[in-house]
């Protein structure tokens, strides 16, 4: 049997050497909500555990000084929640987070393992998509950064390199009338995984749409940020017309495939659905607060 | 494999045990710490059954590690009664009926415990969905929401 | 029998025994015991539906350190196929010595193959890693379609259906009258077909035993089960241990359903236990309890119903295909039995067809069978009525079942309460309620009714009165739903007393006299009437010993309020004389107070339900949500009616997880895709509303205090009441279920009309 080491580094230099000494047979523990159910089903037997929660810049919310968030990557969902600000700004995101699992889970669910666990379908991934995220990442070659839709390299894969470890997100700063939404597809009320997950960020003048961005999840291999349906968004005043060459947009751009949790006609149809109604919600959110 | 030493706070009081570095806190408590009021119903996060708190956030023990618990507090169903004084949610889930089998309970009163100290004056609606991840299969639910919004109630009024 | 009436604790909703050590964490379900030295159990499973075991090689696991017992079929006893059946209970032996270790063939993933005993849970494992299986990987089928197919793979070759080799291992039949006649009275004859899919019962509790065995072979057995007799039993045929030496102490039980009435791990331990001389536990992963645990059957049902123009059934046909699993055995009692038998119909032929298929065998679930046929038959009785431009309930209440109605399966009824619940049904302000208004999503309401055989059977029960004055109950029916609660009410009442003086506790198999299992609605049923008669026994001791201590004659001292009484002044002027104060006598008396009751119980009247359901459907993204649900059942007595209402609320939830999400999903390898609750969508918390439940009481007459087995009828009618709405909101007809999101939308691409008032 291999022996597993557990390591709890206090400091991210020490969390990237050690994690890189350790190689293919290392992970990074930050909620440990898809880690440990993976450990103990057996598809994985780490030799090294990289615990980041004890590192602060891994689990602070800052506000930046352009106005934009930094959120640590092992920050749990209802850490985030707690924090006074965070949701006013980017209720989308807050919420995409903590549709992850039950509360027990959003205690410890982290954005940064929802990303870097791969999944298509991870909820916190679209919303972020939408946000123009900015993930930080520190490796042993120091540190770069990334879109958060150029992470994902197929399921359960990343385009971080070995070594790496995401440190951050950053979010950009709002301008007035701006808002975000999340929306997934599940059968029941809670405790599913997204069939199809829609984040929509938008701001708006006079009405008018005026810059939009569309994230969608749980439909192709990675996260999609699908453009056509932001264009067709961008310059409407959310017209049924506009929501529906934009619901087409995101229907079109769907690669889905047939399991357990949906059909193919199904995620098309649903990703379509999900896109008005998140637009829908995001706009009135980026309007009210005028 | 080398086993680890823990020293954590476990309701209250200071403990130490020996694990193995893959357990998880349910599989310590359990264990080493002889707490079995917490149960196993899925070792994957979905039924609740093994809710506990950590640094009073509630959580999953089987999706913990036990090496984490270092130098943490941790609170379960043990140490929900005062002495022989129980807590209002144990004595309502009694006079309620508010449990058929039992093996759900340990998890829905250390969640349902986690709700009232965050919110003491739930709606039906969060009560319902801060309890979806804890399980029951056996009473469909309704004598437990009721059973949380009348402890609430009373609690208020105190 | 007198009904007990001007009661003091029963109907009461009192603190059931074992309440307090449930909510502080100290009840012990069998995963939570342990044992000096003890050692851990794992399974080796087919990873293949269908194969031959050519050849199984332990020796590697053997060498391997830490490895102290491996067992395989050949050290399970074996009960061949040809010398006939050998039965306990409705379990054949020959499936269950095949079904807890496979022999020549592997029936389904997830059948055990071998099973290792290790010091720790990871030796163990790896040592089931070390096991060379070779394997002849044959041909499988799941489906119902695929398994009666003419060319389709065989399970067991030896079974004949026409003559020839067949999947089809039993049928049986329920017939009444003349169908082909009934049906030419028919103004109208709607025939549908129907599937369902396989759903786990979904305790919450894995199945877990701690077993030991000592050098002279006696055996304890600590596990969780719906009947330690059953395990003993089940566990001494397949070890060869005598009962004698078997003690198989109860555990609390984390849930069953039904599931928990068959053995998989308790012989398989016991053999690790005796070969290693350690005790062995055995807890089963949640994979391992959806992969190789009983759900119940898929199923395939073509009913036809017709009825004259002014709404009387006159002849009905049923058939029932239902999917067994690895050995014969699937619910076809209940589907053929129950599913017409609300209704009074002159002409009736209700068919049953057992079909083996390679997927885990069926365990009992809940009114085993029932619900599968009275989805079928309620969701075409909502055509019928519809049809007839009846109201549903309306349209039931005019072909209900009464006193003296000679239903297909045999009995002639007694007065039962079946009418009462549809007009009860009728009267509640949820079925006056309008639907209101969805706010974009439609809305729609169903009704449908529901039978259950009930069962009585042995029971056994020992009632002491303490020392001091209190009262021990040890009944033999392990405890899920509270039963403890129900019988401490009824001991209190007799002998009139405070509830909180009656303990109640479970009795192992040694110290208790054979009780049947928990299952068939059966255990309060039963135990109460052992328990009365007991009950009874000790007030006529009592009546006696104070007769003797105020030298009058028994029969003039009355037992009441826990004290014995001059039955009137001519009978003399003496102090009450208390349970205690007799307690205390009782050395100088003739000796200890106490009294048991073995019985084999008759007369459990079936239980009928008739449920009302409101739903709310978003049409675009196709999830139906139950908004409003209320179930109606005549349940006899209801001896605690938090728990009886508890019964109700609890097979609601089940039917409707049954109804919308949950199934077994396969790959296309034949394994299941989803053995995990987060996939398999049991209703979680958020998605039920309350439940509403309406108990009608009609007295079981044949029962000391009137009871009726109330724990299984739930069930029966939900997924029909269910189905019924959603075609109510939508206008459209589901013949499968589940009704999931990718299946109604589906459907809902064809038009919609509007939402139904
Ligand atoms: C019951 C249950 C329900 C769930 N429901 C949902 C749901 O509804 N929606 C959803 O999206 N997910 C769901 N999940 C999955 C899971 O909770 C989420 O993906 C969660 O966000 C993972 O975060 P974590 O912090 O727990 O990650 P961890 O488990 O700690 O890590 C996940 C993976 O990412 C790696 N990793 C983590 N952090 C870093 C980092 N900073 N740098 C590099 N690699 C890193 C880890 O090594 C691991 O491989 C559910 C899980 C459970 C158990
Ligand atoms: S055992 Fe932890 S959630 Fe089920
Ligand atoms: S009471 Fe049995 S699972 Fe909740």
């Amino acid at each position: 049997m291999t022996e597993l080491r557990y390591l709890a580094p206090e400091t991210l230099d020490e969390a990237v050497g050690a994690f890189a000494k350790a190689g293919s047979a290392a992970r990074i523990l930050a909620g440990g909500t898809d880690l440990l159910v993976q450990m103990r089903s057996g598809i994985l037997k780490p030799g090294v555990i990289v615990d980041i929660k004890k590192i602060p810049e891994m689990t602070a919310i800052e506000e930046t000084a352009d106005g934009g968030f930094r959120i640590g990557a092992a920050v749990s969902g209802m850490a985030l929640a707690e924090h006074g600000k965070f949701g006013k700004v980017w209720p989308g995101v807050l919420e995409a987070v903590n549709l992850i699992g039950s509360k027990q889970v959003q205690g410890r669910a982290s954005a940064g393992g929802n990303l870097c666990n791969g999944s298509p379908a991870g909820d916190s991934v679209p919303a972020m998509v939408a946000a123009g995220a900015i993930v930080t990442i520190q490796g042993p070659d120091g540190r770069r950064e990334m879109k958060v839709e150029d992470v994902p390299a197929g399921p359960g894969r990343t385009h971080l390199k070995p070594g790496e470890i995401l440190v951050s997100f950053k979010l950009p700063p709002r301008p007035p009338a701006s808002s975000d939404a999340y929306l997934r597809m599940i059968p029941r009320t809670e405790m599913d995984i997204a069939v199809v997950g829609c984040g929509v960020s938008l701001t708006m003048k006079d009405g008018t749409v005026t810059s939009a961005r569309v994230g969608l999840g749980a439909v192709a291999p990675t996260v999609l940020l699908v453009e056509d349906a932001a264009k067709a968004l961008i310059g409407s005043k959310l017209d049924d017309a506009a929501l529906a060459k934009a619901a087409a947009a995101c229907s079109a751009a769907c690669r889905p495939i047939d399991d357990k949790r949906g059909t193919i006609a199904y995620r098309t149809k649903v990703a379509g659905v999900l896109l008005k109604r998140t637009a829908t919600i995001a706009a009135q959110r980026a309007t009210q607060k005028n | 494999m080398a086993k680890v030493h823990v020293t954590t706070t476990i309701n209250g009081e200071p403990m130490e045990f020996l694990c193995e570095p893959n357990d998880t806190m349910l599989d310590a408590l359990r264990g080493p710490l002889g707490l079995t009021g917490s149960k196993e119903g899925c070792a994957s996060g979905d039924c609740g059954a093994c809710s506990i708190t950590l640094d009073d956030r509630l959580v999953c023990s089987c999706l913990m590690l036990a090496v984490e618990s270092e130098g943490h507090e941790i609170r379960t169903i043990e140490g929900m009664a005062q002495g022989d004084r129980l807590h209002p949610l144990q004595q309502k889930f009694l006079e309620m009926a508010a449990l058929q089998c039992g093996i759900c309970t340990s998890g829905m009163l250390v969640a349902s415990d986690a709700l009232l100290k965050k919110n003491p004056d739930p709606t039906e609606e969060e009560v319902r969905f801060w309890l979806a991840g804890n399980l029951c299969r056996c009473t469909g639910y309704d004598k437990i929401v009721r059973a949380v919004m009348e402890t609430a109630a009373e609690m208020r009024a105190q | 029998m007198n009904v007990v009436t001007n009661n003091k604790w029963i109907g009461q909703r009192t603190i059931r025994p074992d309440g307090m050590d449930k909510v502080t964490g100290r009840a012990q379900f069998a995963a939570d015991t342990t044992m000096p030295g003890m050692i851990w159990g794992k399974i080796l499973r087919s990873p293949h539906p269908h194969a031959r075991i050519r050849s199984i090689d332990t020796s590697k696991a053997e060498k391997l350190p830490g490895v102290k017992a491996v067992v395989t079929s050949k050290d399970i006893v074996d009960f061949p196929i040809e010398k006939g059946a050998v039965m306990l209970g409705i379990q054949d032996m020959r499936w269950m010595c095949r079904n807890v270790m496979a022999r020549d063939k592997a029936l389904f993933p997830g059948h055990p193959v071998a099973a290792v005993a290790a010091t720790t849970e990871a030796i163990a494992a790896e040592a089931c890693n070390l096991i060379e299986v070779d394997y002849e990987v044959l041909p499988w089928a799941i489906e119902i379609e695929d398994a009666l197919k003419p060319d389709a793979p065989i399970l067991h070759e030896f079974n004949k259906w026409e003559g020839k080799p067949s999947n089809i291992v039993g049928r049986l039949e329920h017939k009444k009258g003349d169908i082909e006649q009934g049906f030419k009275q028919a103004d109208i004859v709607i025939e549908r077909t129907f599937t369902t899919r396989p759903v786990h019962q979904g305790y919450i509790e894995p199945h877990a035993c701690l077993i030991s065995v000592a050098p002279d072979g006696k055996t304890t057995i600590w596990s969780s089960s719906q009947g330690q007799f059953m395990v003993r039993a089940m566990t001494a045929h397949l070890t060869g241990i005598p009962q004698s030496d078997i003690r198989a102490i109860p555990a609390e039980i984390g849930g069953g359903f039904g599931g928990k009435t068959i053995v998989y791990l308790e012989p398989v331990a016991t053999l690790l236990a005796k070969k290693s001389g350690r005790p062995v536990k055995m807890v089963m992963t949640r994979e391992e309890v959806m992969r190789a645990t009983g759900p119940t059957s898929g199923s395939k049902s073509t009913v036809k119903i017709g009825a004259t123009k002014d709404g009387k059934i006159v002849a009905a046909h049923g058939t029932f295909y239902l999917q067994a699993g690895a050995f014969p055995g699937s619910p076809i009692r209940g589907a053929a039995g129950c599913s017409f038998t609300p209704y009074d119909i002159p002409n009736l032929l209700s068919e049953g067809y057992d079909v083996c298929s390679n997927r885990s065998k069926v365990a009992a679930y809940r009114a085993p069978g029932a619900p599968i046929g009275a989805y079928a038959v309620e969701c075409v009785l909502d055509e019928v009525a519809e049809a007839l431009k009846m109201d549903p309930l309306d349209f039931r209440a005019k072909n209900a079942a009464k006193e003296g109605t000679k239903a297909a399966h045999g009995p002639v009824f007694p007065r039962i309460g079946y009418l009462e619940t549809v007009e009860a049904a009728k009267a509640s302000p949820h079925y006056a309620a309008p639907l209101g208004d969805g706010n974009g999503k439609l809305r729609g309401r169903g009704v449908a009714s529901g039978f259950w055989f009930n069962a009585g059977g042995e029971s056994s029960a020992q009632v002491n009165i303490t020392e001091d004055g209190n009262v021990v109950v040890t009944t033999g029916h392990p405890d899920i739903g509270g039963s403890r609660a129900g019988i401490a009410n009824i001991c209190a009442e007799l002998l009139g007393i405070d509830y909180r003086r009656v303990s109640v506790i479970i009795g192992d198999t040694q110290t208790v006299g054979f009780s049947n299992l928990t299952g068939g609605s059966r255990v309060l049923f039963a135990s109460s009437m052992v328990v009365t008669q007991s009950t009874e026994k000790i007030i006529q001791t009592l009546r006696e010993r104070a007769a003797k201590i105020w030298n009058i004659d028994p029969e003039a001292v009355k037992w009441e309020n826990g004290a014995a009484h001059p039955v009137s002044p001519n009978a003399g002027q003496f102090e009450p004389l208390t349970l205690e104060e007799l307690a205390d006598k009782a050395p100088a008396m003739g000796g200890p107070i106490g009294a048991g009751v073995q019985l084999n119980t008759q007369g459990a009247d079936g239980g009928f339900g008739t449920h009302v359901c409101d739903v709310e459907v978003d049409v675009d993204l196709g999830i139906a949500r139950v908004i409003r649900y209320t179930a109606v059942q005549d349940v006899g007595r209801a001896i605690h009616p938090g728990y009886v209402e508890g019964q109700l609320q609890g097979g609601v939830a089940q039917g409707i997880g049954w109804a919308l999400n949950e199934e077994y999903i396969y790959t296309k390898e034949g394994k299941v895709d989803n053995p995990g609750f987060l996939d398999y969508r049991m209703p979680v918390c958020s998605d039920l509303p309350m439940i509403d439940c309406i108990m009608v009481e009609i007295p079981n007459p044949k029962h000391p205090q009137g009871v009726k087995g109330v724990g299984e009828v739930p069930l029966v009618p939900v997924m029909a009441a269910v189905a019924n709405a959603i075609y109510n909101a939508l206008g459209k007809r589901f013949y499968a279920l589940p009704m999931s999101p990718p299946k109604v939308l589906e459907k809902l691409d064809e038009p919609i009309r509007q939402a139904a008032e």
